[in-house]
């Protein structure tokens, strides 16, 4: 059996203060949802769920105790996320997209481009 | 150690990837529908899912606080730890199940009679409630597994066969408790938060 006394422990004090911003934060993203700000909304609300969940990650779940390799998988994990949602995004985003061939032609000769 | 923490790890991009493809449906859909979407935050109980949101933060401190324990050989407050997680978890599943409740009560729940007030999003307020139920019943799957995990956790706890040179259960656990919560993290502004409030 392995010995894990290399592995830091963390400080209560620490780990309360993560628990005390999160608490935080999820009190300011609710009230920051009663107002009517447009876009802004989704990306307040993106903004502070993304620096929960560093915080989680880095904190809680000890990331930044990990070997290179360790972070190296949960940077790719990322990467495989963002590729899954970009590229189905693009692709549904784009579909209504019709292809015309000299669209500056054809508007000239129709008089509109549909 | 490491290994074990590695391999912890695939499993959770594995995991991210499994609700990936539901954010990313999410994300096409309300890309498609933006007005019915907006139009459903106001059937969402944001007391009720911040209470949630907070109930599943005060478990990830209890259960890095257990893990911390568990590194200390403190057994007793390892299991009073491992414990008060799994009351926050409890505690986090019977508000969810008020909350599917109320949506059956509201006719909100997609396929068994759905009626929504605005006839014009009749049908693309229904895929909402249909990513809806999907997300969070996937993540109160996943809290159910946790569940049975730390009841695992305990019972070993109590045999006595955690301690400073031996937790590494504990911690991959930890870890798979933390990711449950980090989805609900997300799952929480984007269902209750966005879109219109009134």
């Amino acid at each position: 059996m392995s010995t894990q006394h290399h592995v830091p422990i963390p400080k209560v004090g620490t780990l309360v203060a993560v628990w005390a911003t999160l608490i935080v934060l999820t009190g300011l993203t609710s009230y920051v949802s009663y107002f009517e700000l447009g876009e802004w909304n989704i990306v307040v609300a993106l903004i502070i769920a993304v620096t929960k969940a560093s915080l989680v990650a880095w904190i809680f779940m000890a990331v930044r105790h990990t070997t290179s390799l360790t972070k190296l998988f949960c940077v790719a994990g990322l990467a495989w996320l963002s590729i899954l949602i970009l590229l189905t995004y693009s692709d549904y985003s784009t579909r209504d997209w019709t292809y015309q061939a000299k669209p500056w032609a054809t508007n000239k000769a129709a008089g509109t481009s549909r | 150690m490491d290994a074990s923490t590695l391999g912890m790890w695939t499993f959770l991009i594995t995991e991210v990837l499994f609700f990936g493809g539901m954010f990313a449906a999410y994300a096409v859909y309300r890309n498609m529908y933006p007005d019915a979407f907006a139009s459903t935050s106001k059937f969402m109980d944001v007391i009720l899912g911040g209470t949630n949101t907070a109930v599943l933060i005060c478990s990830s401190l209890t259960m890095v606080l257990a893990v911390r324990a568990a590194q200390l050989s403190k057994r007793r407050d390892l299991i009073l730890f491992l414990i008060l997680t799994m009351i926050f978890g409890t505690i986090f599943l019977v508000i969810k199940g008020f909350e599917y409740h109320a949506k059956w009560v509201e006719h909100l729940v997609p396929g068994f009679d759905f009626q929504y007030d605005e006839p014009r999003y009749q049908h693309n307020a229904q895929i909402l409630f249909f990513l809806y139920f999907c997300m969070t019943g996937m993540h109160a799957l996943h809290m159910i597994v946790g569940l049975g995990l730390l009841t695992y956790l305990l019972v070993q706890a109590k045999r006595r066969i955690f301690n400073a040179n031996y937790f590494a259960p504990v911690e991959m656990i930890g870890l798979y408790w933390h990711f449950v919560d980090i989805v609900w993290i997300f799952l929480f502004p984007l269902l209750y938060l966005i879109g219109h409030r009134r």
